[in-house]
Protein backbone atom coordinates (compact mmCIF):
# COMPACT_ATOMS: atom_id res chain seq x y z
CA UNK A 1 0.00 0.00 0.00
CA UNK A 2 1.54 3.03 -0.61
CA UNK A 3 0.17 6.73 -1.44
CA UNK A 4 0.53 8.69 -4.24
CA UNK A 5 1.03 12.54 -4.15
CA UNK A 6 -1.00 13.82 -7.66
CA UNK A 7 -2.15 16.81 -7.35
CA UNK A 8 -4.03 17.31 -10.45
CA UNK A 9 -6.64 19.80 -11.39
CA UNK A 10 -10.12 17.88 -12.40
CA UNK A 11 -10.87 20.93 -14.79
CA UNK A 12 -7.72 20.63 -16.73
CA UNK A 13 -9.23 18.56 -19.92
CA UNK A 14 -11.72 21.55 -19.79
CA UNK A 15 -9.30 24.00 -19.48
CA UNK A 16 -7.13 22.86 -22.25
CA UNK A 17 -10.11 22.36 -25.04
CA UNK A 18 -11.22 25.96 -24.03
CA UNK A 19 -7.74 27.52 -25.23
CA UNK A 20 -7.63 25.51 -28.07
CA UNK A 21 -10.84 26.94 -28.74
CA UNK A 22 -9.51 30.66 -27.79
CA UNK A 23 -6.81 30.41 -29.89
CA UNK A 24 -8.41 29.10 -33.02
CA UNK A 25 -10.87 32.10 -32.39
CA UNK A 26 -8.08 34.25 -32.48
CA UNK A 27 -6.53 33.00 -35.46
CA UNK A 28 -9.47 33.63 -37.64
CA UNK A 29 -10.33 37.20 -35.74
CA UNK A 30 -13.29 36.77 -34.11
CA UNK A 31 -14.32 38.10 -30.64
CA UNK A 32 -16.20 35.68 -28.99
CA UNK A 33 -18.35 36.21 -26.00
CA UNK A 34 -20.10 33.79 -23.25
CA UNK A 35 -23.53 35.33 -22.08
CA UNK A 36 -24.86 33.69 -19.00
CA UNK A 37 -27.88 34.21 -16.58
CA UNK A 38 -30.65 32.59 -15.16
CA UNK A 39 -33.64 30.63 -17.33
CA UNK A 40 -35.71 33.77 -18.55
CA UNK A 41 -33.22 36.59 -18.09
CA UNK A 42 -33.02 37.82 -21.55
CA UNK A 43 -30.32 36.15 -23.40
CA UNK A 44 -31.72 35.57 -26.40
CA UNK A 45 -33.46 38.95 -26.88
CA UNK A 46 -29.98 40.39 -26.13
CA UNK A 47 -28.31 38.26 -28.65
CA UNK A 48 -31.17 39.39 -31.04
CA UNK A 49 -31.37 43.73 -29.58
CA UNK A 50 -27.56 43.41 -30.32
CA UNK A 51 -27.83 41.70 -33.84
CA UNK A 52 -30.38 43.64 -34.79
CA UNK A 53 -27.79 47.01 -33.82
CA UNK A 54 -24.24 45.76 -35.29
CA UNK A 55 -25.21 43.26 -38.39
CA UNK A 56 -24.75 46.16 -40.71
CA UNK A 57 -20.94 46.49 -39.29
CA UNK A 58 -20.04 43.07 -38.38
CA UNK A 59 -21.02 39.35 -39.37
CA UNK A 60 -22.20 37.73 -36.30
CA UNK A 61 -22.60 34.49 -35.49
CA UNK A 62 -24.44 32.33 -32.78
CA UNK A 63 -23.91 29.40 -30.93
CA UNK A 64 -27.21 28.72 -28.55
CA UNK A 65 -26.80 25.97 -25.98
CA UNK A 66 -29.81 25.17 -24.16
CA UNK A 67 -31.12 21.60 -23.03
CA UNK A 68 -34.07 21.13 -25.35
CA UNK A 69 -35.21 22.20 -28.29
CA UNK A 70 -34.38 24.81 -31.35
CA UNK A 71 -36.98 27.04 -30.21
CA UNK A 72 -34.16 30.02 -29.41
CA UNK A 73 -31.96 29.13 -32.75
CA UNK A 74 -35.04 29.30 -35.03
CA UNK A 75 -35.59 32.90 -33.94
CA UNK A 76 -31.73 33.90 -34.09
CA UNK A 77 -31.70 32.35 -37.41
CA UNK A 78 -34.59 34.65 -39.13
CA UNK A 79 -31.70 37.22 -38.50
CA UNK A 80 -27.70 35.71 -39.03
CA UNK A 81 -27.37 32.94 -41.28
CA UNK A 82 -24.60 31.25 -38.64
CA UNK A 83 -26.15 29.86 -36.01
CA UNK A 84 -25.90 26.58 -34.35
CA UNK A 85 -28.09 24.46 -31.48
CA UNK A 86 -26.15 22.85 -29.17
CA UNK A 87 -28.94 20.45 -26.68
CA UNK A 88 -27.42 19.44 -24.15
CA UNK A 89 -29.93 16.95 -22.69
CA UNK A 90 -28.36 13.81 -23.77
CA UNK A 91 -24.74 14.65 -23.04
CA UNK A 92 -22.91 14.35 -19.58
CA UNK A 93 -23.59 17.69 -18.91
CA UNK A 94 -26.84 18.69 -19.51
CA UNK A 95 -26.65 21.97 -16.91
CA UNK A 96 -24.03 23.68 -19.20
CA UNK A 97 -21.67 24.48 -22.22
CA UNK A 98 -18.60 22.70 -21.55
CA UNK A 99 -15.48 23.56 -23.90
CA UNK A 100 -15.98 20.11 -25.67
CA UNK A 101 -19.06 21.39 -27.25
CA UNK A 102 -17.86 24.28 -28.47
CA UNK A 103 -15.34 23.15 -30.28
CA UNK A 104 -17.43 21.32 -32.25
CA UNK A 105 -19.80 24.37 -32.97
CA UNK A 106 -16.91 25.87 -34.00
CA UNK A 107 -16.20 23.37 -37.00
CA UNK A 108 -19.63 23.96 -38.57
CA UNK A 109 -19.18 27.44 -38.71
CA UNK A 110 -17.08 29.52 -41.55
CA UNK A 111 -14.66 31.29 -38.48
CA UNK A 112 -12.93 33.17 -40.75
CA UNK A 113 -15.98 35.12 -42.12
CA UNK A 114 -16.78 36.25 -38.82
CA UNK A 115 -16.65 38.81 -36.79
CA UNK A 116 -18.28 38.46 -33.56
CA UNK A 117 -19.31 35.21 -32.20
CA UNK A 118 -21.99 35.31 -29.08
CA UNK A 119 -22.30 32.03 -27.34
CA UNK A 120 -25.58 31.83 -24.95
CA UNK A 121 -24.82 29.77 -22.17
CA UNK A 122 -27.54 27.23 -20.93
CA UNK A 123 -29.96 29.31 -18.36
CA UNK A 124 -28.27 28.54 -14.96
CA UNK A 125 -26.53 30.96 -12.32
CA UNK A 126 -24.20 28.02 -11.09
CA UNK A 127 -22.37 25.35 -13.23
CA UNK A 128 -21.76 27.47 -16.10
CA UNK A 129 -19.53 29.36 -13.89
CA UNK A 130 -17.25 26.70 -13.70
CA UNK A 131 -15.98 25.86 -17.12
CA UNK A 132 -14.17 28.36 -19.61
CA UNK A 133 -15.10 27.61 -23.32
CA UNK A 134 -12.70 30.07 -25.34
CA UNK A 135 -14.45 32.73 -24.79
CA UNK A 136 -12.81 36.57 -24.78
CA UNK A 137 -15.48 37.97 -22.31
CA UNK A 138 -18.21 36.61 -19.90
CA UNK A 139 -21.38 38.79 -19.79
CA UNK A 140 -24.20 38.22 -16.90
CA UNK A 141 -27.71 39.38 -17.04
CA UNK A 142 -29.33 39.60 -14.29
CA UNK A 143 -33.16 41.00 -14.45
CA UNK A 144 -35.42 43.10 -12.77
CA UNK A 145 -38.16 40.26 -11.66
CA UNK A 146 -34.59 38.41 -10.42
CA UNK A 147 -34.78 39.99 -7.61
CA UNK A 148 -31.50 42.33 -6.54
CA UNK A 149 -29.92 39.84 -4.37
CA UNK A 150 -28.17 37.75 -6.96
CA UNK A 151 -24.61 38.49 -6.32
CA UNK A 152 -24.92 38.14 -2.99
CA UNK A 153 -26.75 34.31 -3.49
CA UNK A 154 -24.64 33.29 -6.59
CA UNK A 155 -21.33 35.14 -5.82
CA UNK A 156 -19.02 33.00 -8.44
CA UNK A 157 -20.40 34.14 -11.69
CA UNK A 158 -20.54 37.28 -11.19
CA UNK A 159 -16.91 36.98 -9.96
CA UNK A 160 -15.71 36.00 -13.09
CA UNK A 161 -17.81 38.27 -15.29
CA UNK A 162 -16.64 40.57 -17.20
CA UNK A 163 -19.86 42.75 -17.53
CA UNK A 164 -23.28 42.57 -16.18
CA UNK A 165 -26.09 43.57 -18.21
CA UNK A 166 -29.19 44.60 -15.60
CA UNK A 167 -32.67 43.97 -18.31
CA UNK A 168 -36.27 44.41 -17.92
CA UNK A 169 -35.41 47.81 -16.42
CA UNK A 170 -39.08 48.71 -17.84
CA UNK A 171 -40.21 46.31 -15.27
CA UNK A 172 -38.90 48.87 -12.24
CA UNK A 173 -42.31 50.37 -11.70
CA UNK A 174 -43.30 46.87 -10.77
CA UNK A 175 -41.06 45.21 -8.98
CA UNK A 176 -39.11 45.49 -5.70
CA UNK A 177 -35.60 45.78 -7.56
CA UNK A 178 -32.83 47.94 -5.70
CA UNK A 179 -30.21 48.71 -8.44
CA UNK A 180 -28.07 50.83 -6.36
CA UNK A 181 -27.97 47.91 -3.62
CA UNK A 182 -27.43 45.48 -6.68
CA UNK A 183 -24.53 47.78 -8.25
CA UNK A 184 -22.92 47.72 -4.63
CA UNK A 185 -22.79 44.16 -4.59
CA UNK A 186 -21.08 43.38 -7.43
CA UNK A 187 -18.91 46.28 -7.44
CA UNK A 188 -17.92 44.38 -3.72
CA UNK A 189 -17.31 41.19 -5.51
CA UNK A 190 -15.96 42.78 -8.80
CA UNK A 191 -14.60 46.26 -8.41
CA UNK A 192 -13.73 46.72 -12.36
CA UNK A 193 -17.09 44.79 -13.72
CA UNK A 194 -18.73 46.83 -16.04
CA UNK A 195 -22.55 47.46 -15.82
CA UNK A 196 -25.21 48.50 -18.37
CA UNK A 197 -28.80 49.07 -17.90
CA UNK A 198 -31.00 47.98 -20.76
CA UNK A 199 -34.30 46.91 -21.63
CA UNK A 200 -34.53 44.83 -24.40
CA UNK A 201 -38.02 45.20 -25.08
CA UNK A 202 -38.05 48.75 -25.65
CA UNK A 203 -34.26 49.08 -27.28
CA UNK A 204 -33.26 51.59 -23.95
CA UNK A 205 -29.55 51.48 -23.23
CA UNK A 206 -28.72 48.82 -26.24
CA UNK A 207 -26.96 51.73 -27.53
CA UNK A 208 -23.91 51.99 -24.31
CA UNK A 209 -24.05 48.24 -24.15
CA UNK A 210 -23.43 47.95 -28.33
CA UNK A 211 -20.19 50.57 -27.89
CA UNK A 212 -18.92 48.28 -25.40
CA UNK A 213 -18.54 45.11 -27.20
CA UNK A 214 -16.99 47.20 -30.49
CA UNK A 215 -14.37 49.08 -27.72
CA UNK A 216 -13.78 45.50 -26.60
CA UNK A 217 -13.56 43.78 -29.94
CA UNK A 218 -11.16 46.49 -31.18
CA UNK A 219 -8.78 46.05 -28.28
CA UNK A 220 -8.96 42.27 -28.37
CA UNK A 221 -7.92 42.77 -32.52
CA UNK A 222 -4.66 44.76 -31.22
CA UNK A 223 -4.14 42.41 -28.66
CA UNK A 224 -5.70 39.32 -28.58
CA UNK A 225 -6.49 37.72 -24.81
CA UNK A 226 -5.72 34.44 -23.58
CA UNK A 227 -7.97 34.11 -20.96
CA UNK A 228 -8.64 31.28 -18.92
CA UNK B 1 -25.63 17.71 -13.17
CA UNK B 2 -22.24 18.05 -14.36
CA UNK B 3 -20.59 15.66 -12.22
CA UNK B 4 -20.83 12.96 -14.70
CA UNK B 5 -18.03 14.60 -16.99
CA UNK B 6 -15.97 15.76 -14.10
CA UNK B 7 -15.96 12.49 -12.38
CA UNK B 8 -14.81 10.70 -15.86
CA UNK B 9 -12.02 13.43 -15.55
CA UNK B 10 -11.40 11.94 -12.52
CA UNK B 11 -11.73 8.51 -12.85
CA UNK B 12 -9.27 9.14 -16.11
CA UNK B 13 -6.57 10.84 -14.06
CA UNK B 14 -6.14 8.32 -11.22
CA UNK B 15 -6.32 5.12 -13.38
CA UNK B 16 -3.41 7.18 -15.51
CA UNK B 17 -1.31 7.89 -12.30
CA UNK B 18 -2.05 4.15 -10.83
CA UNK B 19 -0.83 2.58 -14.32
CA UNK B 20 2.21 4.73 -14.02
CA UNK B 21 3.14 3.07 -10.41
CA UNK B 22 2.23 -0.20 -12.01
CA UNK B 23 -0.49 -0.73 -9.31
CA UNK B 24 -3.12 -3.80 -9.12
CA UNK B 25 -5.62 -2.04 -7.46
CA UNK B 26 -6.39 1.83 -6.10
CA UNK B 27 -7.96 1.27 -2.71
CA UNK B 28 -8.76 5.56 -1.55
CA UNK B 29 -9.24 8.70 -4.03
CA UNK B 30 -8.56 11.95 -1.73
CA UNK B 31 -10.47 14.46 -3.78
CA UNK B 32 -10.24 18.61 -2.85
CA UNK B 33 -12.91 20.44 -3.52
CA UNK B 34 -13.56 24.14 -2.33
CA UNK B 35 -16.33 25.37 -0.68
CA UNK B 36 -17.51 27.56 -3.40
CA UNK B 37 -17.05 25.10 -6.50
CA UNK B 38 -19.86 23.84 -7.75
CA UNK B 39 -19.69 20.55 -7.42
CA UNK B 40 -21.58 18.31 -5.00
CA UNK B 41 -19.80 15.04 -3.06
CA UNK B 42 -22.48 12.61 -3.47
CA UNK B 43 -23.04 12.92 -7.22
CA UNK B 44 -19.67 12.96 -7.83
CA UNK B 45 -19.88 9.77 -4.97
CA UNK B 46 -22.90 8.09 -7.31
CA UNK B 47 -21.36 8.93 -10.98
CA UNK B 48 -18.28 7.35 -9.54
CA UNK B 49 -19.49 3.57 -8.12
CA UNK B 50 -20.59 3.67 -11.71
CA UNK B 51 -18.15 4.69 -13.36
CA UNK B 52 -14.98 2.55 -11.85
CA UNK B 53 -17.20 -0.84 -12.52
CA UNK B 54 -14.47 -2.91 -13.90
CA UNK B 55 -11.71 -1.07 -13.80
CA UNK B 56 -8.65 -0.89 -10.90
CA UNK B 57 -10.46 2.12 -9.32
CA UNK B 58 -13.74 -0.66 -8.64
CA UNK B 59 -14.37 0.02 -4.63
CA UNK B 60 -11.89 2.65 -4.11
CA UNK B 61 -12.83 4.61 -1.69
CA UNK B 62 -13.29 9.06 -2.02
CA UNK B 63 -12.08 10.91 0.56
CA UNK B 64 -13.65 14.76 -0.15
CA UNK B 65 -11.54 17.54 1.54
CA UNK B 66 -13.81 20.72 1.46
CA UNK B 67 -11.56 23.88 0.88
CA UNK B 68 -12.74 26.24 3.01
CA UNK B 69 -13.54 30.24 1.70
CA UNK B 70 -10.69 32.48 2.01
CA UNK B 71 -10.55 36.22 1.02
CA UNK B 72 -7.51 38.40 0.95
CA UNK B 73 -8.09 41.99 2.14
CA UNK B 74 -6.31 43.76 -0.72
CA UNK B 75 -5.90 47.07 1.45
CA UNK B 76 -3.70 45.07 4.22
CA UNK B 77 -3.40 41.32 2.93
CA UNK B 78 -5.07 40.06 5.86
CA UNK B 79 -6.48 36.38 4.98
CA UNK B 80 -9.66 35.53 6.65
CA UNK B 81 -12.83 33.44 6.33
CA UNK B 82 -15.56 35.19 5.96
CA UNK B 83 -18.42 35.33 8.24
CA UNK B 84 -21.38 36.45 6.42
CA UNK B 85 -21.71 37.37 2.63
CA UNK B 86 -20.62 41.30 3.55
CA UNK B 87 -17.03 39.83 2.50
CA UNK B 88 -15.64 42.59 4.95
CA UNK B 89 -12.37 42.50 6.26
CA UNK B 90 -12.09 42.08 10.07
CA UNK B 91 -8.85 43.83 10.15
CA UNK B 92 -9.45 46.86 8.33
CA UNK B 93 -13.08 46.85 7.64
CA UNK B 94 -12.20 47.29 3.82
CA UNK B 95 -14.46 45.58 1.41
CA UNK B 96 -12.13 45.05 -1.31
CA UNK B 97 -11.08 41.86 -1.28
CA UNK B 98 -10.23 38.96 -3.60
CA UNK B 99 -11.21 34.66 -3.16
CA UNK B 100 -8.00 33.31 -1.89
CA UNK B 101 -9.72 30.00 -1.42
CA UNK B 102 -12.51 27.95 -1.90
CA UNK B 103 -12.61 27.20 -5.94
CA UNK B 104 -10.37 24.28 -5.48
CA UNK B 105 -11.40 20.76 -7.88
CA UNK B 106 -8.64 18.38 -7.85
CA UNK B 107 -7.40 14.94 -7.16
CA UNK B 108 -4.69 15.63 -4.49
CA UNK B 109 -3.69 11.81 -3.92
CA UNK B 110 -4.16 7.81 -4.24
CA UNK B 111 -3.86 5.30 -2.23
CA UNK B 112 -2.85 2.42 -4.12
CA UNK B 113 -1.78 -1.40 -3.93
Amino acid sequence: MKRIEVIQSILEANDSIALQNQQLLNTNGVFAINIMSSPGAGKTSLILQTIAKLKNKLRIAVIEGDVASTLDSEKVRKEVADVVQINTRNMSESCTLIANMVDHALKRLPLADIDLLLIENVGNLICPSEFALGEHKRVVISSLPEGDDKPIKYPVIFIDADAVVINKLDFLPYVEFDIDSFEIALKRLNPTIEIFQLSCKTGAGIEDWCAWLLKEMEANKHKPQTKK
Amino acid sequence: MHEFGITENIVSIVLGKAKEAHAGRISEIDLVVGELSGFVPDCIQFYFDFLSKGNIAEGAVLNFEQAPVQLRCQNCSTIFRPQDTSWTCPECQSQDVEIAGGRELYVKSIQVE
